[in-house]
């Protein structure tokens, strides 16, 4: 790799190189050594004080909706107590612009999953057609950094793996779920190897595999630090290669329902840039919309990419589903806390699968750095809360990753060879991780919980029915992960469901009749909406977050031109 | 042409850069991505904008500074702004992806060359290469293509976001990330020996191996499963 001299550095400010000399004097020690392991109970106990899913006053009970009483964050309650974007009868329904047996709204790795499947299938690829927000692969899918799990090596199983996910999800998670995750697993990491994805091998092509948090064997198969990009990618190569449709930059804003049979059947979008809504009728539907990264939960910063603002969620909670476990989100131990320009990005944790360790001001450790995710952030917490935290330049708060401990453990030149992407996001600022530890705070991550599936991937409505005509995969689903999702899982959930929602796609629309389309499913959201006098102004989805300047929004005209 | 700033604008306390947005002027505050300043200046984002991590390419951005001839390329998400950059966005580029079919080509420079006949265009320039805010050696991918090397190229290229900045810079108009994405499918498919670990885990569920002692699992009351799990061996990493 070239050196980056054209971007600005500015690194480190002079003041921190005696703390940096503190993390440096205390190396050699710590490499020889690790912080001990902690009990359920003794990780229960730091999770209830200090992880952000227990802060006061994030969260309030929903009045509206299927799932009235349960209780959710409170910026995904407000876009749940929301007004459609468009009134009802404003929309022609008469004109049909796009006919076709399967929808597919989103465009991350479950969705090209899930078209490539039901190609497989049987369905021919004329007859899908994938629509999404921003461009095909703009998703959280190519940011996964460090893995994807299957349990493939001898002395590994699908039953440890099992055992090892519902134990990081708190013993929460649905167990049929679970089971065609780590059942599916070896088969999904076989079949991306036959696409052409570029998984690190030894020169016998045996994969090398590494340790996730809260696992307890090697499981982790990459490519480099761009595993989720590089799975992405070949996914949507194939799916152009069969010339599948798709709509880039026409976000569904509405799902549509058969007026006769309460049937999910097709959506309603939005050209972004010309405003003009299209009518899309289908057989299926498949929601692959992603995460809530961009709401800011709690007011934290995100490693999510752009449109992660939880549109699926919103779409179809006003159909009936039942969302399970949106009282939980997963915070990444170890976002950047500091330069404030990648502020909230991600540092994989495949850092500290290669030896990494998290260290406080005085150079000491105070958390085993593979506990489970919910717990490695409780933890970086409270040692700021307590006081043994960095106070960054721009006056937060952040621990020390020790990143030369890599190359100190696993030889010169494993940085720049195994995580390419971490090494350039910070040379860029000026930090050269090979020889400089970087600071860091736990970052909002994921979406554990969602809207709930069978593992066939019909939606569910709270009796555990169907919610006929759709079926969903990915980040937008719950029940997985529990409440808490291990490394590695969430690129082999879009993996497994996505294929399982494409198989089961193409089963559903053979021999079936068009649907018929309406909105009537709004009419009794709308009146509970009403009845609660939620403000007009109110709208959901909320297709892109908002970060224009505090002086430009006050002087903001809305004028039409 | 020199565009001016509102006179409020210039008693501002907050440390500026002054940032010329397609010849427009606005003071932003240092520190800022190019795209966070752009934000700050009141832009809502669309084009040119996905992962803001610098993973997807979606922003790339070409700019120049006064008295410097250089056309200077970059990622908004990464690239911090600086005192008098004249900067545009380049959030796409017509580069049309051809359709193939993997299962029926060869790791083979032929194949390749069949479906992107313009690599043989090359003149080694190295604008490509000097394009890539990745820091790619993307002249010598191409070059490897033609000397059959395809294992190296796609090595060589494995870091690729597909920003399309290289191709905008092409002489020989090579369409560089739909180039590159077969490239790797090849050395994936064909030029990687296959894991026969994974083969055998594969055949071993298929055939009904761990079958029963996950639904054993799966009935367990929870305070057996913590039992279970507490217990557990951990590997050393």
């Amino acid at each position: 790799m070239k050196v980056l001299s054209e971007y600005t550095s500015y690194g480190y400010p002079p003041e921190f190189r005696k703390l940096i000399k503190i993390v440096e004097e205390t190396r050699e020690d710590r490499l020889k050594t690790s912080y001990r392991r902690l009990s359920l109970n003794e990780r229960e106990e730091l999770i209830k004080k200090y992880h952000p899913d227990y802060k006061p006053d994030t969260k309030r009970v929903l009045r509206i909706g299927v799932n009235r009483d349960k209780i959710v964050y409170n910026e995904l309650a407000d876009l749940l107590e929301a007004w459609p974007l468009v009134e009802p009868n404003s929309i022609d329904l008469n004109h049909i612009d796009y006919d076709t047996d399967i929808l597919i709204i989103g465009g991350g790795g479950a969705a090209a999953a899930a078209a490539l499947w039901a190609i497989y299938g049987g369905v021919s690829p004329e007859d899908i057609l994938i629509v999404t927000k921003l461009r095909f692969g703009d998703s959280n899918t190519v940011k996964a950094q460090g893995g994807i799990q299957a349990a493939d090596r001898p002395e590994d199983s699908p039953v440890r793996h099992y055992l090892d996910t519902i134990g990081g999800g708190h013993f929460a998670n649905k167990p049929e779920l679970v089971r065609a995750l780590v059942m599916d697993a070896p088969f999904i990491i076989k079949w991306l190897e036959e696409l052409g994805v570029m998984f690190d091998k030894t020169g016998e092509g045996e994969m090398i595999e590494y340790s996730g948090g809260g696992a307890s064997r090697r499981r982790l198969h990459c490519a480099r630090d761009y595993t989720g990009l590089e799975i992405m990618r070949v996914l949507k190569d194939e799916v152009l290669n069969y010339g599948v449709n798709v709509l880039e930059f026409n976000p569904a804003i509405e799902l549509l329902t058969d007026p006769d049979t309460g049937a999910v059947s097709g959506a309603i979008l939005l050209n972004l840039e010309t405003h003009e809504y299209y009518i899309v009728r289908a057989k299926v539907t498949i929601l692959a919309t992603g995460g809530f990264g961009r709401l800011h939960l709690a007011g934290f910063p995100t490693s999510n990419h752009y449109g992660a603002t939880a549109d699926g969620i919103v779409l179809a909670y006003r159909v009936g589903a039942n969302l399970l476990h949106m009282d939980t989100a997963q915070y990444h131990p170890t976002g950047v806390a500091w330069p404030e320009a990648i502020l909230g990005e991600l540092i994989t944790e495949k850092c500290r699968s290669l030896g990494a360790q998290l260290v406080n001001i005085n150079g000491e450790l105070f958390i085993h750095e593979l506990e489970p995710r919910d717990v490695v952030a409780s933890a970086i917490i409270k040692e700021c809360y307590e006081g043994r935290g960095v106070i960054t330049p721009t006056g937060s708060c952040g621990v020390w990753l020790d990143m030369p401990m890599i190359d100190a453990k696993r030889g010169p030149g494993t940085i720049k060879k195994a995580l390419p992407a971490m090494y350039r996001q910070f040379i860029r600022q000026g930090i050269d991780i090979t020889v400089e530890p970087v600071l860091t705070y736990p970052t909002l991550h994921y979406q554990n919980g969602g809207v709930e599936i069978d593992e066939y991937t019909h939606v569910l409505n709270p009796r555990g029915e169907w919610i006929k005509g759709l079926l969903a995969a990915g980040e937008v689903t719950g029940g997985v992960h529990g409440r808490n999702r291990l490394m590695g899982n969430s690129l082999l959930d879009l993996m497994v469901f996505g294929r399982r929602a494409g198989l089961t796609a193409s089963q559903i629309v053979r021999n079936m009749d068009k649907p018929k389309i309406s909105l009537n499913h709004l009419n009794r959201y709308m009146d509970e909406l009403e009845k609660y006098n939620i403000p007009k102004n109110r709208k959901s989805p909320l297709i892109l977050p908002d970060y224009r300047g505090e002086k430009v929004l006050s002087r903001f005209l809305d004028i039409r031109i | 042409m020199t565009t001016p700033i509102a006179t409020s604008e210039r008693k501002s306390s907050v440390k500026t850069v002054r940032i010329y947005f397609m010849n427009k002027a606005y003071d932003v505050p240092i520190g800022l991505t190019i795209m966070k300043a752009l934000e700050y200046a009141g832009y809502k984002l669309m084009r040119g904008v996905g992962c803001r991590g610098g993973f997807c390419g979606a922003c790339a951005v070409a700019y120049r500074k006064p008295g410097d001839y250089k056309f200077k390329t970059g990622l908004a998400c990464q690239t911090v702004v600086e005192n008098d950059m004249y900067i545009a966005l380049l959030p796409y580029s017509p580069l049309i992806k051809p359709r193939y079919n993997i299962f029926e080509m060869k790791p083979e420079a032929g194949y390749v060359l069949k479906i992107f006949p313009e690599v043989a265009r090359c003149i080694s320039c190295n604008s490509c290469s000097k394009a890539c805010p990745q820091g790619l050696e993307v002249m010598d991918a191409v070059q490897s293509v033609l000397r059959n090397d395809i294992l190296k190229a796609a090595d060589l290229v494995f870091d690729c976001i597909s920003c399309g900045l290289c191709s905008l810079r092409c002489p020989a108009e090579i369409r560089h990330i739909y180039l590159f994405q077969l490239l790797r499918r090849l050395a994936g498919k064909y030029l990687l020996p296959r894991a026969k670990h994974l083969e055998i885990r594969v055949n071993e569920i298929e055939s009904g191996k761990y079958f029963a002692e996950i639904e054993d699992l799966m009935k367990k009351p929870i305070d057996e499963l913590k039992k279970l799990y507490s217990e557990r061996d951990i590997e050393p990493e």
